[in-house]
């Protein structure tokens, strides 16, 4: 059994504790968290890299090369924002804030919004 | 909760870490090894003399691709240097598509295939180290690249993990269980941090336009040739005239190129369409005079040799990515830094590997105090002396297979490899029929005996021992057996240091004495 009375409780300990539905619950954040940083960071990265390339003030070749050289650096801030963030929703939601601050760039920099 | 975010970084750091460390370990290794890729194909086929590079070298490549390959729409030709006495070359086959790349390692002064074993020499590091092996290249640095970004998340979230990064470089307490494998995990780590960075991080740019291709797509629908020419300035090929034209000689565009880089020598040459009208000559100075791998290089006429174009520096962006790659291979680097390279490489796969043990000391640890130890922490202990007791083992017996597989064997460049493999599975298996340390203990001196008799059955088998190559004054070849007895006397030190741990009763007390309440309060949340 765990021991409950020592001063640190051990992983064990907590289980014991915990209410039915909490693991489950704590690995589907997991999950959640996972897909939205390792997916969802690769396609935002894969977005930035897009719009950089076509918005950056410098010869063509030139902004692809920084926007793909720099798409590693977001997909890394991007996995460590969704094990960061406090909840697992809040990791997706500020994703997806991200890409819509993106996109939103990407039409004023082609001239489709005022 | 303040402590929320580095524990959570914590954990991130121990997954990113566990779940790609063995493929991590082995590219490491023997990326690590592939700085040596010259030297370890020079002792790999000892049938090769002692030769300086010559000015005759390109002229006598050029005849020999005339009578091997006249018909290629392009050829590649490696120049010999100080470090690969050979001449490299590979060309693409004739045919519709001219996908397919054909190779050779020919001597420089006969301009005939090596009189020496079939045998990849180190050629088989490298390209482990990027594409893995038994799978197709794509998957291979596909699966190399997905590694890479774990690592890079690895680093990052281990950065964020830690409180005291400066601390960490005086502080190691060995003996003390697993702390003292977290203070050598640290020191592995903080010591070579930038190189772990800039390792990490220039090895996925490498491969940025497979990996990360929708900027280039986007920007240029047309297709990637313009982008090429508008970026590293490679001018698009010339189409075929479809009339026949000799070459002219190269020597004197060797020539001409010496005298416009300021004695800077060529590396390589590459001939598009030989025999045909509209042949050109490229000539690229060699990779081990500037850092960035942004080839410098001049194109002339085939038919007339007329310069045809003159690309040096490249752009801003497009020059960061050359230092970047030249980095990476670290072709630039002369004795010292190459060594200081290796001994960061070694660092590096010391980290990865101290990090998979860590892993498994805390969870046994964990699983102790619950009574029972799960299949989980047998899979990663019995995983981790496989790869990185292993791995050295399995190096040991590709170098064993080189000396002892018959010259004439069909295949036996293939062979050698089948060997490096049969020897790994082997020591995969290894440890099902071991307890406890056991496993390690015989893997490491399995891995020291091999690499220690290695240099006398090279004696045995070959002239080119140490009592020759140091009276000859072949320096590469001694230095190599030395270096391999080297090898040996770090895998003996290992199988002995871990043959007399005795988990002492403060490793075993330590994750008491040093409690991490934040930890254990993760799940909770």
């Amino acid at each position: 059994m765990a021991r409950i009375g020592s001063s640190f409780p051990t992983v064990a300990s907590l289980r014991v504790r915990l209410p039915p539905g909490t693991e489950r619950r704590r690995l589907g954040g997991l999950l959640l968290r996972s897909l939205a940083g390792i997916g969802g960071g690769y396609a935002l990265a894969a977005l930035a890299t897009v719009v950089l390339s076509l918005s950056l003030p410098l010869a063509r070749s030139e902004a692809v090369l920084v926007a793909t050289m720099a798409s590693f650096a977001v997909h890394a801030a991007a996995i460590i924002w969704a094990f960061a963030a406090r909840s697992a929703l809040r990791a997706v939601a500020g994703l997806l804030m991200a890409a819509a601050l993106l996109t939103l760039i990407h039409l004023v920099m082609q001239g489709q919004l005022p | 909760m303040k402590d929320g975010f580095r524990q959570s970084m914590a954990w991130l750091h121990r997954w990113a870490g566990l779940l790609v460390g063995w493929v991590l370990f082995a590219v490491f290794l023997t990326g690590t090894a592939a700085y040596l890729r010259p030297e370890i194909s020079y002792w790999m086929r000892p049938e090769l003399a002692l030769s300086r590079p010559g000015p005759a070298d390109a002229e006598v490549a050029v005849q020999a691709m005339q009578a091997m390959a006249p018909n290629s729409p392009s050829w590649f030709i490696n120049l010999p240097d100080e470090r690969d006495t050979t001449l490299r070359v590979f060309w693409r086959e004739p045919g519709p598509r001219g996908r397919g790349f054909r190779e050779a390692v020919l001597d420089p002064a006969t301009g005939h295939p090596v009189e020496a074993r079939e045998t990849l020499g180190g050629e088989f590091f490298y390209r482990f180290h990027f594409q893995l092996h038994y799978v197709g290249v794509l998957w291979g640095r596909w699966i190399v690249s997905i590694c890479a970004m774990f690592m890079l998340v690895a680093i990052v979230s281990g950065i964020i993990t830690h409180r005291r990064i400066f601390a960490d470089f005086f502080t190691f307490r060995p003996g003390k269980g697993q702390r003292s494998w977290l203070d050598g995990h640290n020191i592995c780590a903080v010591l070579a941090l930038p190189y772990h960075l800039m390792i990490t991080y220039t090895g996925l740019v490498l491969f940025m336009l497979m990996v990360m291709p929708w900027g280039v797509d986007r920007a240029y629908p047309g297709g990637r040739a313009a982008f090429n020419a508008e970026a590293f300035g490679s001018a698009p090929p010339r189409a075929r005239a479809g009339s026949a034209a000799s070459l002219t000689p190269v020597l004197p565009l060797v020539q001409e190129a010496q005298r416009r880089w300021g004695g800077g020598r060529v590396g390589r040459v590459v001939v598009a369409n030989p025999g045909d009208a509209n042949a050109t000559i490229q000539l690229v100075r060699a990779d081990s005079e500037r850092i960035s791998y942004n080839p410098q290089s001049l194109t002339f006429d085939g038919p007339t040799g007329a310069l045809l174009q003159d690309s040096g520096e490249g752009l801003p962006a497009a020059e960061v990515r050359g230092w970047m790659y030249g980095l990476h291979i670290g072709r630039f680097a002369g004795p010292l830094l190459r060594a200081l390279f290796i001994l960061s490489g070694l660092a590096g796969t010391a980290m990865v590997a101290t990090g998979c043990v860590l892993w498994a000391t805390k969870t046994r640890q964990q699983a102790a105090r619950q009574g029972r130890v799960g299949f989980g922490t047998r899979l990663v202990e019995h995983l981790n002396v496989a790869a990185i007791a292993g791995l050295p083992l399995a190096m040991a017996a590709f170098f064993w297979a080189n000396r002892l597989l018959p010259t004439g064997m069909p295949q036996r460049a293939d062979w050698e490899v089948h060997v490096f493999f049969a020897a790994w599975v082997l020591c995969l298996l290894h440890p099902l029929f071991r307890r406890g340390r056991q496993a390690w203990v015989e893997q490491f001196a399995a891995g020291a005996l091999a690499f220690a008799l290695l240099p006398l059955l090279n004696a045995l088998v070959t002239r080119r021992h140490l009592l020759t190559t140091l009276s000859e004054g072949d320096h590469v070849r001694a230095a190599f057996d030395l270096g391999l007895l080297g090898c040996a006397l770090l895998l003996g030190a290992l199988a002995w240091k871990v043959a007399r741990h005795r988990p002492t009763p403060a490793s075993i007390r330590v994750p008491a004495a040093i409690p991490r309440p934040g930890r254990s309060a993760e799940p909770a949340r």
